[in-house]
């Protein structure tokens, strides 16, 4: 089937508020390529679960694709129309599972040596339609906070090596009340400035005690539901004929109550949580993984105005001697090797910040948790220096402005 | 953005260009390297007249690619001291190998070996569709089957010693050994924590394709080796990781059949896909360590010695920490130019040492350069000789 044949009633199993929206947009839609369609299709089908930022975007590149004379969209559209799709990804059911399309879409692109034309018509549309309907500016400028290294008490590790050349890096910060004074700056923010899944708080252990206003994830709240999650992934691939494609598709096909997430929960959250599962890689074993999965998504996803991680030591890999001797089934964690990924992790963080809106008016504060190392990239503040002048959490974040 | 967010105001050529000439810049860095007079004086057939006749090659590839700013750029040099300050001085160091093909593991590796971008299912159990160079090899000079050999990481890899071209294939190729299945098959009893080491498939970390094909039997490990299962397995609980125990196979073969074509895959870098930078980058300095000691091996043995050339290759690169259509080192997902460039260096008797070539070739260079090396045509590569090499 072809998008020039869509019907309104083939949508009969969307959810209701995505259901609504194709259908004010039809007429629009039955124009596009094949090879794009079904990518949008992934994202609408969700509507009713998106964050609100990316409602926004989605309700403006339906409009925009709607509003396209028959050449302009010719135009907007030549590159994804020159790929050529095989019969069978035609005959997919695309319409009630468009991410089983994309998935073998994209394996169709890499074999057929076509992953670099995708790639470039993916690329001219984004920059185009940044350019049409960019995206607006936040009411005040965003702050990344990344606690990292809890747990460790001596490190020879260089820290801050990415981020040094944007931003001050102290070593002198007096540890006291640090994360009470970062937790009472982050609840501060998000009651002053109001906002749906503005303001989050994402944690590699256990949630410390944190203000409501707060969209708050924790690794080890989600325990029960990763164990779950990995006795059916265990299962499935005991099943006869399950490959990685298969997996993911099962995967992503999973709902929360399926994982028995709690039904009183935030219908928007628990799904944004479970998805950090069912499609991050290595989530489910890693908690610097985990944390660092779910600042990226939580950044692109929810384009929060304020985001404090906290990183928490993971579990250590065993060596291979190790495991084939049996000598221990306990799990152990590696402090050290989690202060490592979480430096990177905060790089990313930072990085995955800078992508959003505002870049320029941004601050990000990345500190050595109980210890006297912080690194502060702030608008006011210089590039690529080194304080060594004490200074306490509070004046800290007072540089912050 | 769910397409590809980032934009580049670079076209992937000059970004594959730029990324050349850092790694040479990087390596101008380094000390004891004398690169700069040699990139003038470069005279690619001069080998030709002077050098010693190859007679045995030695490729090992990585499967999951290291990215420079953890290898070769001044931040990373601490993580490969081996290939830096032993090695690269005594290759010929390609900066700028480009690979077109699918960015899989199995498939890049399979491409590598035939010099033609494969498009085989990347995680099933499936031959190359083309002629392999261990098939070129024994057919055009009809050596024995022992003379061809193959370790790999994982199950996934067990076809890849032979094609299924209808002209070549079955009982020409290499004999196949992965070193974690034959592990496995050799330790038996209640402890099974150590099977998630055969699920070392680290796209996926949970899947495993079943073994089919030549690969190599648990009863072949006494008789080829020379290993009983008891010395095995109480060696393999000295080691720390897959690859070790792959090198450990590589030297027994060495040491027991000196086969003229040894084609060596590791694979620990990869648990890059598990998010956690710190295993990654020890998976780098293993396999720095790895290398080197796999080259004094070949040093210290006669059968060797003097008339093997060494080639070391990334399958591919990985994600660009500035592409937003990824997540920088984790993956290699997003096709972009650093996920397609990586590198090449080359040891052999007579090769012109210190000397970096910017120029880019491509990863199916790699078997037309062998068979040139080894005076064999492989009909079906895709690729040219390296002339720098040969």
């Amino acid at each position: 089937m072809l998008p020039s044949d869509l019907k309104a009633e083939q949508f009969r199993g969307y959810p209701e508020q995505a259901r609504k929206l194709i259908l004010e947009h039809l007429d629009g839609l039955k124009r596009l390529p094949l090879s794009f369609l079904p990518s949008l299709l992934r994202e609408v089908i969700v509507y009713d679960w998106k964050f609100p930022a990316e409602r926004k975007q989605i309700d403006k590149e339906l409009a925009n694709i709607s509003s396209l004379s028959a050449q302009k969209l010719t135009d907007w559209f030549r590159g994804f129309a020159q790929i050529r799709l095989s019969p069978k990804l035609e005959n997919l059911n695309w319409v009630s599972a468009p991410g089983d399309f994309v998935e073998q879409l994209a394996a169709h692109l890499w074999t057929t040596h076509q992953v670099d034309a995708f790639r470039a018509a993916a690329l001219a549309y984004a920059d185009r339609l940044q350019a049409i309907a960019p995206p607006e500016r936040p009411p005040i400028s965003r702050l990344g906070i990344a606690v990292i290294g809890q747990g460790v008490m001596d490190n020879t590790y260089p820290l801050f090596r990415k981020l040094r050349p944007h931003g001050v890096y102290f070593t002198r910060v007096q540890p006291d009340n640090g994360l009470k004074l970062l937790m009472e700056q982050v609840s501060g923010r998000a009651k002053k400035h109001s906002e749906p899944y503005g303001h989050w708080y994402i944690d590699g252990a256990k949630a410390l005690d944190h203000d409501p206003a707060l969209t708050c994830v924790s690794y080890q709240s989600l325990e029960a539901v990763r164990v779950n999650l990995l006795a059916k992934m265990e299962a499935e691939i005991q099943s006869r004929g399950m490959g990685p494609e298969a997996l993911r598709t099962i995967l992503a096909q999973i709902r929360p109550e399926d994982l028995s997430m709690s039904a009183d929960g935030d219908p928007v959250l628990n799904r944004f949580q479970l998805s950090l599962l069912t499609e991050g890689s290595g989530t489910q074993l890693f908690s610097t993984t985990f944390v660092q999965w779910a600042a990226r998504e939580a950044l692109r996803r929810a384009q929060p105005l304020t985001l404090l991680v906290r990183f928490a030591p993971r579990q250590r890999q065993k060596p291979m001697n190790e495991l084939i001797s049996g000598i221990s089934q306990r799990v152990e964690v590696d402090v050290l090797g989690s202060l490592i990924d979480a430096d990177m992790g905060s790089y990313y963080n930072w990085l995955n910040q800078q992508r959003l809106p505002g870049p320029e008016q941004s601050s990000f504060l990345v500190w050595f948790e109980d210890h006297n190392e912080a690194l502060l990239i702030a608008p006011s503040l210089p590039r690529g220096t080194q304080s060594a002048s004490s200074i306490t959490m509070r004046q800290l974040l007072e540089r912050i402005g | 953005m769910r397409l590809f967010a980032a934009t580049t105001g670079s076209s992937s050529q000059e970004i594959m260009q730029k990324v050349a000439w850092e790694r040479r810049d990087f390596l101008r860095t380094t000390g004891g390297v004398g690169l700069g007079s040699a990139l003038v004086g470069l005279t690619p057939f001069l080998r030709a007249v002077s050098a010693p006749k190859i007679k045995k090659i030695v490729v090992v590839t990585f499967g999951g690619g290291a990215r420079d700013q953890e290898t070769f750029a001044p931040e990373g040099q601490e993580n490969i001291p081996n290939l830096i300050k032993e090695l690269i001085p005594q290759s010929t160091f390609f900066t700028q190998v480009v690979n077109r093909g699918i960015l899989g593991h199995y498939v890049a590796t399979a491409s590598l070996a035939t010099g033609v971008y494969e498009s085989v299912n990347n995680f099933a159990s499936v031959p190359p569709e083309h002629p392999t160079i261990f098939e070129y090899f024994r057919r055009e000079l009809k050596r024995p089957a022992s003379d061809a050999w193959v370790v790999a990481p994982s199950n996934g890899f067990n076809r890849i010693g032979e094609s299924s071209h209808r002209s070549y294939g079955p009982g020409l190729g290499a004999g196949v050994i992965l070193p974690k299945h034959l592990l496995a098959s050799a330790i038996s009893g209640p402890n099974t924590d150590y099977q998630h080491l055969l699920r070392d498939n680290y796209e996926t970390p949970f899947h495993t394709p079943k073994l089919a094909g030549n690969e190599f039997q648990m009863r072949q490990l006494e008789g080829i080796l020379k290993l009983s299962v008891s010395d095995f397995t109480a060696h393999a609980r000295t080691l720390s990781s897959p690859d070790e125990l792959s090198i450990y196979i590589a030297r027994q073969l060495m040491r027991q059949l000196a086969p003229s074509m040894l084609w060596v895959t590791l694979h620990d870098i990869d648990i890059a896909h598990a998010g956690a930078f710190s295993l990654y980058v020890e998976g780098i300095r293993r396999t720095d360590r790895l290398c080197l000691e796999l080259w004094k091996e070949i040093q210290s043995q006669p059968e060797y010695a003097g008339k093997t050339a060494m080639f070391i290759l990334p399958d591919f690169g990985r994600d660009a920490d500035m592409d937003s259509g990824g997540n920088g080192f984790q993956h290699h997902r997003t096709g972009d130019a650093l996920s397609r460039t990586t590198w090449m260096m080359v040891m052999a008797p007579g090769i012109r040492e210190g000397v970096i070539v910017d120029r880019a070739i491509q990863s199916t260079d790699l078997v037309p350069t062998l068979g040139s090396l080894l005076g064999i045509s492989p009909s079906f590569a895709q690729g040219k000789p390296i002339p720098e090499v040969l």
